[in-house]
């Protein structure tokens, strides 16, 4: 039984059960508070679940990319569960759960891009074509950061759709409608699929994308007048 | 371990409870049987901030991020315990940078959440004061006692009438906090961070009484508002201006001397202010606590002008001085011991978490 955590866009997290079935599920969409809200969204997909902790064999997280400091709190809570159980974790890039989600929505076995806002005018961007023999969405390039102006569709590979994440979810056309976050159940189905084909998870690193701000070498300032 | 002796097991009773402090830039893990210390384990990011000198808080909360995992399994091994045999999970709310905060708070939700087990959300500042208690072979602490907490996140001035239900906080930084004042005078001098131990070893051979630096918020006009507040931004620029004037009229800079000259008017106003608090509230204990404590010159000062106006010093060990886990642990112990529930899922990272909240988010 697989715990999946996310908090790269709102606060997800998800209970799979190892044939990728999702078992239970609990979000908020507020993209602040992820620390207030993390613990009992743990809590909650439990009980959707009707599974207790010791249930758990594996923790899923979602890498990001995403905003540092809400990115870092599902990581840091699925990391520590997993510790608590003394089980293992599997970092998923959370684009990846996105890209999962869109490929069975549309059926779209052509190009397409995750696009995220990564703040400061930018979007983090990835590019699938298809899925795997595993069922895992082919990631054939990113993620990597691209300025909010620019126009996609020149950069990317000719005829890549774009899949805006992290928008508000279109209520007027619900089947052609981006998830409004990254869902912590398609996190953990990923997650399930790793598991099941036996392949290597993705790195267990948080996808930064920037360098922290930081001024270096400071020159001494004069203070007299 | 030894077979236990009828002292020992009086000793090694209390609640098994690990602690989780990630408010700067140490990520402590901590666990502690009651007021019996299990393990103390502290990885830091200093070395990391060293070359911005100063601490950049996205390095120190990626840095957390990296070292929680390793730090709980180490604790876990150090105090030869199984984490399922924990009564409580611990962590610090607040105060602290609000991002480093939120790694602790997300881990420590988790980790109750993983085992089962209540969660007790604490005070940093408090924290600080019930390290004392984690000292070996020392009689509890008294109570009432003013408290002294100096570090490179905050400097303030407690009273403490009672740990688990009443502290007031006296007075406070309103600029930079000590130890920020010894990395910026460092920089200003071309020491490496971090300032304090730098400052220390430039200051050995100089005279602290060679320049009479300012000590901030002292003059009679500063009773009434800033009574037992401190301000170290007025003399790092007064370091740095009589710098420039030496240098304007090409004469050397006498290091040791501005290092000790500065010291010096650090400790005094931190032990004046300090002292006075215990005079005027008629306490005669004063607990320091905090990383700026690691200074010979503070503790000695500190001792010294105690001694003359008849006040006890308490000094934890300096490993439960810098900001760890093991406090966070033993206050949580002492409020379970005192009763109190335990806090509930929905808590945040407080950043400015006045002192009167020794614990947040009782469940009702
Ligand atoms: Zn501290």
């Amino acid at each position: 039984m697989i715990l999946a955590v996310d908090t790269s866009i709102g606060s997800t997290a998800a209970v799979v059960a190892p044939d990728g079935v999702v078992l239970g599920h609990a979000e908020s969409a507020s993209p602040r508070g992820h620390a207030e809200v993390i613990g009992d969204l743990l809590v909650a997909a439990l009980e959707d679940a009707g599974v207790v902790a010791a249930e758990i064999t594996h923790v899923a997280t979602g890498m990001g990319p995403g905003p540092f400091t809400g990115l870092r709190i599902g990581i840091a809570a699925g990391r520590a569960f997993a510790v608590g159980r003394g089980i293992d974790v599997v970092p998923v890039a959370s684009h990846d759960a996105a890209a999962l989600a869109h490929i069975e929505r549309t059926g779209d076995g052509g190009a397409f891009a995750i696009v995220t806002d990564a703040r400061r005018r930018e979007n983090a961007v990835s590019v699938y074509r298809g899925i795997d023999e595993h069922g895992l969405p082919v990631r054939i390039s990113g993620p990597e950061l691209h300025p909010q102006a620019a126009d996609l569709a020149a950069i990317l590979p000719s005829a890549t759709v774009i899949v805006p994440t992290g928008t508000a979810a279109d209520d007027a056309n619900p089947a052609d409608a981006p998830t409004s976050i990254i869902r912590a159940a398609d996190l953990g189905r990923v997650a399930a699929r790793v598991l099941a084909a036996g392949v290597a998870p993705g790195a267990d690193e948080p996808l930064y994308l920037r360098s922290p701000d930081v001024t270096v070498g400071h020159v001494r300032k004069r203070v007299s007048t | 371990m030894t077979e236990q002796t009828a002292a020992d097991a009086t000793a090694s009773s209390g609640p098994l409870v690990l602690g989780i402090e990630t408010s700067c830039d140490e990520t402590g893990i901590g666990i502690v049987r009651g007021r019996t210390l299990l393990s103390n384990t502290i990885a830091s990011s200093m070395d990391e901030h060293s070359r911005f000198g100063g601490v950049v808080p996205e390095v120190a909360a990626r840095a957390h991020l990296e070292a929680l995992q390793p730090a709980i399994e180490r604790a876990v091994a150090e105090a030869g315990i199984r984490l399922g045999d924990l009564d409580a999970v611990a962590v610090t709310s607040g105060p602290g940078l609000a991002g480093a905060l939120m790694i602790g708070v997300g881990a420590a939700k988790a980790l109750a959440v993983s085992l089962g087990k209540p969660l007790y959300a604490v005070n940093h500042l408090v924290g600080h004061i019930a390290a004392d208690i984690l000292t070996e072979g020392t009689e509890p602490l008294e109570y009432p006692t003013i408290a002294l907490l100096v570090s490179g996140g905050h400097t303030s001035l407690l009273h403490v009438r009672d740990l688990t239900t009443d502290v007031e906080m006296l007075g406070e930084t309103i600029d930079d906090a000590a130890g920020e004042a010894f990395d910026k005078v460092a920089r200003i001098l071309g020491l490496p961070y971090p300032g304090g131990p730098q400052i220390d070893q430039a200051a050995l051979e100089g005279d602290p009484d060679a320049i009479r630096f300012p000590r901030g918020l002292s003059r009679a006009s500063d009773r009434e508002k800033h009574r037992w507040d401190f301000s170290f931004s007025g003399l790092k620029t007064s370091v740095a201006r009589w710098i420039e004037q030496r240098e304007a009229a090409d004469e050397p800079i006498p290091v040791a001397d501005v290092a000790a000259s500065f010291r010096e008017a650090v400790v005094d106003v931190l032990v004046t202010k300090a002292l006075d608090a215990c005079e005027e509230r008629g306490v005669p204990r004063l607990l320091l606590g905090g990383g700026v404590i690691a200074n010979k010159r503070l503790r000695d000062v500190a001792t010294r002008r105690a001694a003359e106006r008849g006040v006890t010093v308490r000094i934890p060990p300096l490993s439960l001085c810098t900001d760890n886990g093991a406090m966070i642990a033993g206050l949580a112990a002492e409020l379970i011991a005192s009763g109190r529930r335990p806090s509930t899922l929905v808590f945040g990272a407080d950043s400015t978490l006045p002192v009167t909240e020794i614990q947040v988010a009782e469940a009702p």
